[in-house]
């Protein structure tokens, strides 16, 4: 993979190369719906507490109220995030970023990159951190982030967060001005396909269904489920009555916690959230990812000494 | 006498946050050396993304040392007296000296203190400094518990002396402070260490960063006015977005990019907001038509290919971003032609505060308040309805949702498209100002009325909700809508009984709220509206359909009204404090009947200032305070009231009856000129009175043995205190 990258997936084969050698762990994407890459348990949850991390993955992700049909040349339903998670953050975070970007074919000689600051918040999260968002010739490439708080934890030691809109980012480097147009695998191959041909027919048919046909009472009814559940796993006991071990449910908790936050979206792009009950949602939601943070800290992975 | 340079070199400081870092590490750097005795010539801070930076010249090279005497107890004093002494000073018994002193030997504690290495000293300052760092937003990274803005990655700090530089050891969280400091990160990032601030400030431009940030704002400033003037075209002014962009870049390079054609039709408000917001360029215009035509961004670097690639690029991002404009701007005019009635119903289901309702609510209130005030003003009551109720329309729009900046005047293009006259669509822009002190007050009088029902209802409501400003507190601007009041009615000479307007609103909201929260019906409401004209109409005369409400709602409006009253006038008082008008003056107007008409307050309260400066009324205002501290006595003292006439028969010698005589000229001159509202003539008349009343006062007694004589006098006394009363309360006034 040297010279210039061709296609979309030659991005994020760069990207996995590159920080597979910063020894990163290349994780696979969390395979619920979830928002964006920071709701993937590797970064959510290993924030959290004292033990060492280093993962990078993609993440599809999804936003039902940025659905165009396949028409906007920018704006996807659902599209793919990269996401790399870091604790502590490394010294040299800044310059193993700009390292990336060299590697999927950005000149720093030619290109002007600027670190722009942006401080990161997600409500639902409960989370905070302050950084960046990293400009391409004024173009957003990245955010990039130390974690200071994340669900109502102070973050010790700080994560370094990165991640990266790969659509956007690829539209970028390969040159290309609608997102369909751009080339999934190789150009050259026997079967070439572009983004189009493998999206477009799909953000129709969700976008459809996002914005017009998504039962909203039954959404209604998962969140309630979602929530109860989640509030169910976490008041078990510590012990577990069968193995006698202590075992903590956090991630089965916090997997309800995803759950509520993208049915939230899907109710938010049906229309059916007015603006005061938005911020009671929000409230639900963070309540949720609090009580998981409280109970992942109390796990091994969380840094609990036993 | 050493220089001292220090540089604390981090990742990118957001550009907002950097002059005032700047300023605090100058600030509190030098008032910490100066406090343990460092002193010095010269300081100046600097900053750039990357770095704060501090140079002090001629420090001293240590604190002077101290000797300090203390007195202690006498030589045969109990041991535990002198054991305390000795605690106090930190010394052991055999430190002490005894001397003789009239009272016997007593102990002395003699302290040295001996200067310290200023090395020591900055070492100490500069790691309290960096510690206890103001920063707006802080944060930690990797493992440590340090704080900083961003990542710290080094500290440079050395003492330049004419043998050399030192370093001064210091070493904060791990990072050990030396002498070096890298350039620009990407055209020189190598490390390179500084023997003075000048070889710093010189080594610095090489490796490609321009230290000073004013230096680095020039710099863009002319190379920008080049390019544009080159191409004939101007660059529009910013000098918020010049400062910001100064502290985005340490290497300058503004290049200029075209605009694509499709978009050059969009508003110029719009473009440039767009631009400067997302992307940070200067717009550049078309000096003859005002259009504008190109951008110019600001790069951090230069390139072999000279900007060819960075330009490209931008001007690709610029094209993403004015579609989006575009698209909201073609979407926008499509609602506004069809009459803006859904963005207005859109406004019914948006929270304007959660106790005062929606942002529909406040329009129809606004609206009616408008209606009122709209003949004070001089405007078409019809008229003035119509332009608050659409003047924020554009609330609604998709261009003010990715803009808030633009409301306003969004809306009034969207309502001159929707076809209304343009004084009407005028005030949409207009309705808000003025917003700060130097912002221009509107004139039209259709934009009057809007402006000051849109204050007045926000002032009326959050009053009646109990959110008042407190202290530094005053999160909803109420300081600022009331100041915006007191302008635009005395900029404009309008004569608006503010009084009314608030109490009448008062009861609107109150019964408003009401119908909001609780069991208060439709019909009910109605009804007390009806009571609320019905009574007005009749002067107070009519039977209450609903006596209860009414009379509570009557009665906490009054409150209400009265209290958000004082509170414009204290901004009054703030407001014409800078025009050298004394809060007392305004004091000694405020009793005054209609003083809630602020243009009428503020006239009398210039007559009396401009009459009280003068040689009479400087002379008067003593003359009645003392015939006001003579009858105050004599009142208290035969606890009566001496307001019947005096007599003229019962004076006695000339000045006396000159007194009558002046009394009764200045009371002829000053009702008609009251009456007329010409204070400047009836305080004139007032001050008339001065030589009278110093002559009576120097001639005569006025507790006379003859007790009619002295009842006269006292209420002929009464006459003076009535007489300036009815033009101003001069008790308040001080001095």
């Amino acid at each position: 993979m040297t010279g210039t990258p061709r296609s979309f997936q030659d991005i994020i084969l760069r990207l996995q190369s590159y920080w597979a050698a910063q020894g990163c762990a290349i994780m696979q994407p969390y395979d619920m719906e979830v928002g964006a890459g920071t709701f993937h348990p590797a970064t959510t949850l290993r924030s959290l507490g004292s033990n060492p991390w280093a993962a990078a993955y993609v993440q599809p992700s999804r936003r039902p109220t940025d659905g165009r049909y396949g028409e906007n040349p920018n704006r996807l339903q659902h599209y793919y995030q990269y996401q790399v998670l870091i604790k502590p953050s490394p010294p040299n975070l800044q310059e193993l970023y700009l390292g990336s970007l060299e590697a999927i074919g950005i000149d720093m000689n030619l290109h002007d990159i600027r670190f722009v600051e942006d401080d990161w918040e997600s409500p639902t999260l409960g989370a905070w951190g302050l950084g960046w968002e990293v400009w391409c010739d004024g173009m957003e490439v990245s955010q990039f982030t130390y974690f200071q708080q994340v669900g109502g934890h102070d973050c010790h030691p700080v994560s370094g967060e990165l991640t990266y809109g790969l659509e956007r980012l690829a539209m970028y480097v390969l040159g290309v001005d609608h997102v369909m147009d751009m080339p999934f695998n190789d150009p050259d191959a026997p079967i070439a396909l572009s983004y189009g041909d493998v999206f477009r027919q799909t953000e129709e048919e969700y976008a459809r269904w996002n914005f017009d046909v998504a039962n909203t009472e039954v959404l209604l009814r998962h969140f309630e489920e979602a929530e109860a559940e989640c509030e169910a796993i976490l008041s078990q006991p510590h012990q577990d009555p069968k193995t006698g071990k202590r075992i903590i449910m956090a991630h089965p908790a916090y997997d309800q916690c995803i759950k509520a936050s993208h049915i939230f979206n899907l109710l938010d792009a049906r229309g059916v959230i007015s603006v005061t009950e938005r911020q009671s949602y929000i409230g639900r939601v963070r309540a949720l990812a609090k009580q998981c943070a409280d109970a992942f800290v109390q796990t091994r992975a969380g840094g609990f000494a036993e | 006498m050493p220089d001292l340079l220090i540089e604390l070199f981090s990742e990118e400081i957001p550009a907002r946050m950097q002059r005032r870092a700047a300023d605090d590490l100058r600030k509190r750097i030098t008032d910490g050396l100066v406090e343990a005795g460092l002193t010095y010539a010269h300081a100046a801070a600097f900053s750039t993304p990357r770095r704060l930076t501090l140079a002090v010249e001629g420090l001293l090279d240590a604190s002077p040392a101290q000797r300090e005497e203390r007195k202690g107890p006498r030589v045969d004093a109990p041991d535990k007296a002198i054991e305390g002494f000795l605690r106090g000073a930190g010394l052991t018994r055999d430190q002490l000296e005894q001397r003789d002193t009239p009272k016997g030997p007593v102990f002395f504690a003699v302290i040295e203190k001996p200067g310290r290495a200023a090395s020591d000293i900055v070492a100490e300052v500069l790691e309290a400094t960096i510690r206890t760092f103001p920063w707006p937003k802080s944060m930690r990274w990797g493992a440590g518990s340090l704080r900083w803005v961003r990542p710290l990655h080094s500290i440079l700090c050395i003492l330049t002396r004419e043998d050399g530089a030192n370093v001064v050891p210091l070493n904060v969280d791990g990072i050990e402070a030396g002498n070096t400091t890298r350039g620009h990160r990407f055209l020189s990032p190598d490390a390179f260490s500084v023997t003075s601030f000048d070889d710093y400030a010189a080594k610095l431009k090489r490796a490609h960063v321009i230290l000073n940030p004013q230096e680095r704002a020039d710099a863009i400033w002319a190379e920008a006015t080049n390019l544009a003037f080159a191409a004939g075209l101007e660059v529009v002014e910013d000098t918020g977005l010049l400062a910001e962009v100064a502290g985005l870049v340490e290497w300058p390079v503004p290049l200029m990019g075209e605009i694509g054609a499709e978009f050059l039709d969009l508003p110029p408000e719009v473009l440039q907001t767009s631009m400067k917001e997302h992307q940070k360029f200067f717009s550049v215009r078309n000096t003859s038509t005002g259009r504008i035509e190109r951008f110019i961004t600001v790069a951090n670097r230069t390139t072999a290919d000279h900007g060819a690639t960075i330009l490209k690029g931008n001007q690709k991002v610029l094209a993403a971003r004015l579609a989006d404009a575009k698209f909201f701007w073609e979407n926008d005019l499509r609602e506004a032609k069809a009459g803006m009635n859904g963005w207005l119903q859109a406004l019914d289901a948006v929270t304007f505060h959660n106790k005062l309702g929606t942002q529909g609510e406040r329009i129809a209130r606004i609206t009616a308040l408008a209606g009122e005030l709209a003949p004070s003003v001089g405007a078409d009551v019809a008229q003035a309805q119509t332009a608050a109720r659409i003047a924020k329309a554009d609330l609604s729009s998709e261009m003010v949702y990715e803009f808030p900046e633009l409301q306003g005047l969004m809306g009034r293009y969207y309502a001159t498209s929707a076809g209304y006259p343009q004084d009407v669509a005028q005030v949409a822009q207009d309705h808000y100002s003025p917003l700060g002190p130097s912002d221009d007050v509107p004139t039209a009088p259709l934009s009057v009325t809007v402006a000051l029902a849109d204050k007045l209802d926000t002032l009326t409501g959050f009053w009646a909700i109990d959110e008042k400003p407190t202290g530094s507190k005053d999160p909803f601007a109420l300081r600022r809508a009331a100041l915006g009041v007191i302008r635009l009615v005395l900029e404009n000479g309008q004569s608006v009984s503010l009084g009314r307007a608030i109490y009448k609103h008062a009861i609107w909201l109150k019964v408003l709220l009401q119908g909001r929260s609780g069991p208060v019906s439709t019909l009910h409401r109605h009804l007390v509206m009806a009571d609320l004209r019905e009574l007005e109409a009749s002067a107070g005369v009519g039977e209450p359909i609903a006596p209860n409400l009414f009379q509570a709602d009557k009665i906490e409006a009054e409150q209400l009204s009265a209290d958000l009253l004082a509170f414009i006038h204290d901004r009054l008082k703030v407001f014409l404090r800078d025009e050298g008008i004394r809060h007392d003056v305004i004091d000694a107007c405020l009793s005054m009947p209609g003083s809630d008409d602020l243009t009428l307050l503020v006239k009398r309260v210039r007559a009396l200032s401009e009459a009280l400066s003068t040689e009479d009324g400087e002379n008067l205002l003593q003359g009645f305070k003392r015939a006001n501290n003579i009858l105050s006595q004599a009142e208290e003292k035969d606890g009566v009231e001496y307001s019947f006439g005096p007599d003229p028969k019962f004076a006695e010698g000339d000045s006396e009856r000159a007194l009558f005589t002046a009394l009764d000229a200045a009371e002829a001159a000053i009702a008609p000129a009251m009456q007329a509202e010409d204070f400047p003539a009836a305080m004139a008349a007032m001050a008339g009175l001065r030589g009278a009343i110093d002559a009576f006062f120097t001639d005569v007694q006025v507790n006379a043995d003859n007790q009619t004589l002295r009842r006269n006098r006292l209420n002929l006394l009464h006459r003076i205190r009535a007489t300036c009363l009815s033009v101003a309360d001069l008790t308040r006034v001080e001095g």
